[in-house]
Protein backbone atom coordinates (compact mmCIF):
# COMPACT_ATOMS: atom_id res chain seq x y z
CA UNK A 1 0.00 0.00 0.00
CA UNK A 2 2.69 2.01 -0.08
CA UNK A 3 3.76 4.24 -3.24
CA UNK A 4 7.17 5.41 -3.75
CA UNK A 5 7.38 8.31 -5.59
CA UNK A 6 10.90 9.01 -6.38
CA UNK A 7 12.51 7.49 -9.69
CA UNK A 8 14.41 4.41 -8.20
CA UNK A 9 17.62 3.38 -9.54
CA UNK A 10 15.41 0.46 -10.95
CA UNK A 11 13.34 2.64 -12.85
CA UNK A 12 16.16 4.68 -14.58
CA UNK A 13 17.00 1.37 -15.30
CA UNK A 14 13.88 0.45 -16.41
CA UNK A 15 13.66 3.00 -18.95
CA UNK A 16 17.11 2.54 -20.17
CA UNK A 17 15.53 -1.01 -21.20
CA UNK A 18 12.76 0.40 -22.60
CA UNK A 19 14.80 3.07 -24.63
CA UNK A 20 16.79 0.09 -26.18
CA UNK A 21 13.89 -2.04 -26.73
CA UNK A 22 12.32 1.20 -28.96
CA UNK A 23 15.81 0.75 -31.19
CA UNK A 24 15.01 -3.12 -31.63
CA UNK A 25 16.95 -4.15 -29.22
CA UNK A 26 15.34 -7.83 -28.40
CA UNK A 27 17.34 -8.73 -25.61
CA UNK A 28 16.59 -5.66 -24.05
CA UNK A 29 12.85 -6.35 -24.16
CA UNK A 30 13.16 -9.54 -23.15
CA UNK A 31 14.19 -8.30 -19.51
CA UNK A 32 11.05 -6.27 -19.57
CA UNK A 33 8.75 -9.59 -19.93
CA UNK A 34 10.88 -11.31 -17.60
CA UNK A 35 10.52 -8.53 -15.27
CA UNK A 36 6.96 -8.56 -15.32
CA UNK A 37 5.21 -11.36 -17.13
CA UNK A 38 4.33 -13.51 -13.46
CA UNK A 39 2.14 -10.28 -12.30
CA UNK A 40 0.63 -10.14 -15.79
CA UNK A 41 -0.37 -13.72 -15.57
CA UNK A 42 -2.01 -13.03 -12.33
CA UNK A 43 -3.93 -9.82 -13.35
CA UNK A 44 -5.08 -12.02 -16.40
CA UNK A 45 -6.20 -15.01 -14.17
CA UNK A 46 -8.04 -12.71 -12.12
CA UNK A 47 -10.08 -11.24 -14.62
CA UNK A 48 -10.58 -14.00 -17.10
CA UNK A 49 -10.85 -16.91 -14.74
CA UNK A 50 -9.69 -18.90 -17.57
CA UNK A 51 -5.81 -19.77 -17.52
CA UNK A 52 -5.94 -20.35 -21.43
CA UNK A 53 -7.33 -16.90 -22.04
CA UNK A 54 -4.58 -15.80 -19.30
CA UNK A 55 -2.22 -17.11 -21.54
CA UNK A 56 -3.21 -15.29 -24.41
CA UNK A 57 -3.84 -12.02 -22.98
CA UNK A 58 -0.01 -12.33 -21.72
CA UNK A 59 1.35 -13.26 -24.86
CA UNK A 60 -1.20 -10.21 -26.63
CA UNK A 61 -0.22 -7.86 -23.92
CA UNK A 62 3.64 -7.43 -24.30
CA UNK A 63 3.11 -8.33 -28.12
CA UNK A 64 1.08 -5.44 -27.92
CA UNK A 65 2.78 -3.11 -26.15
CA UNK A 66 6.39 -3.76 -28.08
CA UNK A 67 4.85 -2.79 -31.74
CA UNK A 68 3.18 0.13 -29.79
CA UNK A 69 7.11 1.19 -27.51
CA UNK A 70 7.00 4.38 -29.57
CA UNK A 71 3.91 5.82 -28.27
CA UNK A 72 5.09 5.27 -24.78
CA UNK A 73 6.27 8.17 -23.61
CA UNK A 74 7.61 7.26 -20.38
CA UNK A 75 5.56 10.13 -18.85
CA UNK A 76 3.93 7.02 -16.29
CA UNK A 77 5.86 3.80 -15.32
CA UNK A 78 6.18 1.17 -18.02
CA UNK A 79 4.43 -1.65 -15.64
CA UNK A 80 1.75 1.07 -15.37
CA UNK A 81 1.49 1.11 -19.40
CA UNK A 82 1.90 -2.60 -19.69
CA UNK A 83 -0.73 -3.57 -16.77
CA UNK A 84 -3.24 -1.04 -18.92
CA UNK A 85 -2.48 -2.57 -22.22
CA UNK A 86 -3.54 -6.49 -20.30
CA UNK A 87 -6.50 -5.38 -18.69
CA UNK A 88 -8.02 -4.45 -21.68
CA UNK A 89 -7.01 -7.84 -23.25
CA UNK A 90 -8.47 -9.38 -20.54
CA UNK A 91 -11.85 -7.96 -20.52
CA UNK A 92 -11.80 -8.36 -24.38
CA UNK A 93 -11.56 -11.82 -24.08
CA UNK A 94 -14.16 -11.78 -20.93
CA UNK A 95 -16.89 -10.90 -23.30
CA UNK A 96 -15.87 -13.36 -25.98
CA UNK A 97 -15.87 -15.67 -23.45
CA UNK A 98 -19.49 -14.83 -21.81
CA UNK A 99 -20.53 -13.50 -25.26
CA UNK A 100 -22.01 -10.40 -23.59
CA UNK A 101 -20.88 -6.71 -24.55
CA UNK A 102 -21.77 -5.20 -21.21
CA UNK A 103 -18.05 -6.50 -19.59
CA UNK A 104 -16.77 -3.37 -18.52
CA UNK A 105 -14.77 -1.55 -15.24
CA UNK A 106 -17.35 1.09 -15.04
CA UNK A 107 -20.32 -0.19 -15.17
CA UNK A 108 -22.57 0.18 -12.28
CA UNK A 109 -22.76 -2.56 -10.14
CA UNK A 110 -25.85 -2.78 -8.50
CA UNK A 111 -25.38 -4.91 -6.24
CA UNK A 112 -25.44 -3.86 -2.08
CA UNK A 113 -24.31 -7.37 -0.95
CA UNK A 114 -21.48 -7.07 1.56
CA UNK A 115 -21.41 -3.40 1.75
CA UNK A 116 -23.67 -3.69 4.99
CA UNK A 117 -21.73 -6.53 7.24
CA UNK A 118 -23.91 -9.28 8.16
CA UNK A 119 -21.15 -11.54 9.49
CA UNK A 120 -19.95 -10.22 12.47
CA UNK A 121 -18.13 -13.27 14.65
CA UNK A 122 -14.82 -13.22 15.12
CA UNK A 123 -12.23 -15.38 12.96
CA UNK A 124 -10.23 -17.52 14.39
CA UNK A 125 -6.52 -17.02 15.06
CA UNK A 126 -4.52 -17.58 11.76
CA UNK A 127 -7.80 -19.26 9.96
CA UNK A 128 -6.02 -19.70 6.80
CA UNK A 129 -3.85 -22.43 9.05
CA UNK A 130 -6.91 -24.92 9.49
CA UNK A 131 -6.62 -25.57 5.57
CA UNK A 132 -3.95 -27.17 3.35
CA UNK A 133 -2.56 -24.79 1.03
CA UNK A 134 -4.35 -26.57 -2.09
CA UNK A 135 -7.30 -26.47 -0.43
CA UNK A 136 -6.97 -22.54 1.29
CA UNK A 137 -6.46 -21.74 -2.83
CA UNK A 138 -9.49 -23.64 -4.05
CA UNK A 139 -11.51 -20.95 -1.04
CA UNK A 140 -9.69 -17.86 -2.58
CA UNK A 141 -9.78 -18.88 -5.84
CA UNK A 142 -13.54 -19.29 -5.45
CA UNK A 143 -13.80 -16.39 -3.40
CA UNK A 144 -12.98 -13.99 -5.48
CA UNK A 145 -14.53 -15.49 -8.60
CA UNK A 146 -17.83 -14.70 -7.27
CA UNK A 147 -17.23 -10.36 -7.66
CA UNK A 148 -17.85 -8.57 -10.47
CA UNK A 149 -15.37 -8.25 -12.80
CA UNK A 150 -14.85 -4.04 -11.74
CA UNK A 151 -14.44 -5.18 -8.43
CA UNK A 152 -12.08 -7.91 -8.54
CA UNK A 153 -10.07 -6.16 -10.93
CA UNK A 154 -9.37 -3.00 -8.54
CA UNK A 155 -8.83 -5.66 -5.07
CA UNK A 156 -6.19 -7.21 -7.46
CA UNK A 157 -3.94 -4.46 -8.52
CA UNK A 158 -4.41 -2.35 -4.71
CA UNK A 159 -4.07 -4.91 -2.74
CA UNK A 160 -2.60 -8.17 -4.36
CA UNK A 161 -0.23 -5.83 -6.75
CA UNK A 162 0.45 -3.74 -4.29
CA UNK A 163 -0.22 -0.48 -6.79
CA UNK A 164 -1.81 2.77 -5.38
CA UNK A 165 -5.28 4.16 -5.39
CA UNK A 166 -3.78 6.96 -8.18
CA UNK A 167 -2.03 4.39 -10.11
CA UNK A 168 -5.41 1.93 -10.12
CA UNK A 169 -7.45 4.76 -11.63
CA UNK A 170 -4.90 5.54 -13.96
CA UNK A 171 -4.43 2.03 -15.73
CA UNK A 172 -8.54 1.34 -15.27
CA UNK A 173 -9.67 4.89 -16.49
CA UNK A 174 -11.39 4.97 -13.50
CA UNK A 175 -11.68 8.66 -11.17
CA UNK A 176 -10.15 8.00 -7.41
CA UNK A 177 -13.50 8.14 -5.78
CA UNK A 178 -14.71 5.21 -8.27
CA UNK A 179 -11.73 3.20 -7.46
CA UNK A 180 -12.15 3.58 -3.76
CA UNK A 181 -15.73 2.90 -3.61
CA UNK A 182 -15.09 -0.55 -5.65
CA UNK A 183 -12.33 -1.48 -3.26
CA UNK A 184 -14.27 -0.80 0.01
CA UNK A 185 -17.37 -2.56 -1.76
CA UNK A 186 -14.82 -6.02 -2.69
CA UNK A 187 -13.18 -6.49 0.39
CA UNK A 188 -16.58 -5.84 2.60
CA UNK A 189 -17.84 -8.59 -0.04
CA UNK A 190 -14.47 -11.04 0.40
CA UNK A 191 -14.68 -10.62 4.13
CA UNK A 192 -18.08 -11.77 3.92
CA UNK A 193 -17.79 -14.46 1.76
CA UNK A 194 -14.55 -15.69 3.45
CA UNK A 195 -16.19 -15.59 7.31
CA UNK A 196 -18.16 -18.83 6.87
CA UNK A 197 -14.71 -20.55 6.36
CA UNK A 198 -12.64 -18.96 8.93
CA UNK A 199 -14.90 -17.91 11.37
CA UNK A 200 -14.43 -18.99 14.86
CA UNK A 201 -16.63 -21.67 15.71
CA UNK A 202 -16.80 -20.67 19.54
CA UNK A 203 -19.10 -17.70 18.11
CA UNK A 204 -22.15 -18.80 16.99
CA UNK A 205 -23.40 -18.03 13.72
CA UNK A 206 -22.25 -14.64 14.11
CA UNK A 207 -25.58 -12.89 12.44
CA UNK A 208 -26.50 -9.08 13.39
CA UNK A 209 -28.43 -6.73 12.26
CA UNK A 210 -26.75 -3.31 11.74
CA UNK A 211 -27.13 -0.24 13.75
CA UNK B 1 -20.12 8.27 14.96
CA UNK B 2 -22.53 5.71 13.55
CA UNK B 3 -21.58 2.32 12.48
CA UNK B 4 -22.50 2.80 8.62
CA UNK B 5 -19.79 6.16 8.98
CA UNK B 6 -16.99 3.93 9.87
CA UNK B 7 -17.34 1.65 7.42
CA UNK B 8 -17.46 4.78 4.71
CA UNK B 9 -14.24 4.97 6.23
CA UNK B 10 -12.91 1.60 6.65
CA UNK B 11 -10.79 1.32 3.28
CA UNK B 12 -9.19 4.85 4.00
CA UNK B 13 -8.44 3.70 8.01
CA UNK B 14 -7.30 0.35 7.11
CA UNK B 15 -5.01 2.54 4.26
CA UNK B 16 -3.11 4.63 6.78
CA UNK B 17 -4.32 7.90 4.70
CA UNK B 18 -6.90 9.39 7.18
CA UNK B 19 -6.03 12.26 8.52
CA UNK B 20 -5.38 12.78 12.34
CA UNK B 21 -8.49 13.96 13.34
CA UNK B 22 -10.59 11.27 11.87
CA UNK B 23 -8.50 8.13 12.55
CA UNK B 24 -9.10 9.46 16.53
CA UNK B 25 -12.52 9.07 15.22
CA UNK B 26 -12.82 6.27 14.27
CA UNK B 27 -10.63 4.46 16.83
CA UNK B 28 -12.66 6.19 19.21
CA UNK B 29 -15.78 4.14 17.59
CA UNK B 30 -13.57 0.75 17.64
CA UNK B 31 -13.08 1.10 20.98
CA UNK B 32 -16.72 0.51 22.19
CA UNK B 33 -17.85 -1.02 18.90
CA UNK B 34 -17.01 -4.87 19.01
CA UNK B 35 -18.58 -5.83 15.72
CA UNK B 36 -16.77 -2.99 13.77
CA UNK B 37 -13.56 -3.89 15.59
CA UNK B 38 -13.93 -7.68 14.25
CA UNK B 39 -15.35 -6.58 10.71
CA UNK B 40 -12.11 -4.38 11.00
CA UNK B 41 -9.95 -6.87 11.64
CA UNK B 42 -11.53 -9.47 9.30
CA UNK B 43 -11.45 -7.32 6.24
CA UNK B 44 -7.60 -6.73 6.96
CA UNK B 45 -7.05 -10.35 7.60
CA UNK B 46 -8.80 -10.66 4.00
CA UNK B 47 -6.57 -7.99 2.44
CA UNK B 48 -3.20 -10.31 3.89
CA UNK B 49 -4.94 -13.96 2.96
CA UNK B 50 -4.97 -12.60 -0.37
CA UNK B 51 -1.51 -10.92 -0.94
CA UNK B 52 0.43 -13.85 1.14
CA UNK B 53 -1.16 -16.42 -0.77
CA UNK B 54 -0.98 -16.02 -4.61
CA UNK B 55 -3.07 -18.24 -5.87
CA UNK B 56 -2.32 -18.21 -9.85
CA UNK B 57 0.88 -18.42 -9.72
CA UNK B 58 3.00 -19.19 -13.12
CA UNK B 59 4.50 -22.38 -13.52
CA UNK B 60 8.15 -21.93 -14.60
CA UNK B 61 7.53 -24.40 -17.40
CA UNK B 62 4.49 -22.73 -18.93
CA UNK B 63 6.55 -19.30 -18.08
CA UNK B 64 9.54 -20.29 -20.62
CA UNK B 65 6.88 -21.42 -23.23
CA UNK B 66 5.44 -18.03 -22.60
CA UNK B 67 8.25 -16.31 -23.41
CA UNK B 68 9.66 -18.04 -26.08
CA UNK B 69 6.22 -17.50 -27.92
CA UNK B 70 6.02 -13.88 -26.57
CA UNK B 71 9.84 -13.53 -28.43
CA UNK B 72 9.28 -15.59 -31.36
CA UNK B 73 6.22 -12.82 -32.40
CA UNK B 74 8.27 -9.88 -31.18
CA UNK B 75 10.91 -11.17 -34.05
CA UNK B 76 8.44 -11.71 -36.77
CA UNK B 77 6.85 -8.61 -35.86
CA UNK B 78 6.78 -5.02 -36.93
CA UNK B 79 8.33 -2.80 -34.01
CA UNK B 80 7.37 0.19 -32.14
CA UNK B 81 10.78 1.18 -32.99
CA UNK B 82 11.47 4.47 -33.84
CA UNK B 83 14.46 4.04 -35.85
CA UNK B 84 15.83 0.63 -38.01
Amino acid sequence: MQTIQKRTAEEFDELALVQAAKKGDLEAFSELVNRYDRNIFRIAQHITHNEEDAQDVVQDAFLKAYQNLAQFQGNSKFYTWLVRIAVNEALMKLRKRRNEKTVSLDEDVETEEGSIPREVADWAPNPEQNYGQSELGDILRKTIQGLPPGFRTVFVLRDVEGLSTEETAEMLGLSVPAVKSRLLRARLQLRERLAKYFRSKKNGDGQREVH
Amino acid sequence: MKCTEFLKELTDYLDGTLTESTKAELDEHLHWCHECHVVMNTTKKTIEIYRDNQIYELPEALRTRLHQAIMSKCRSSKTGKEKA
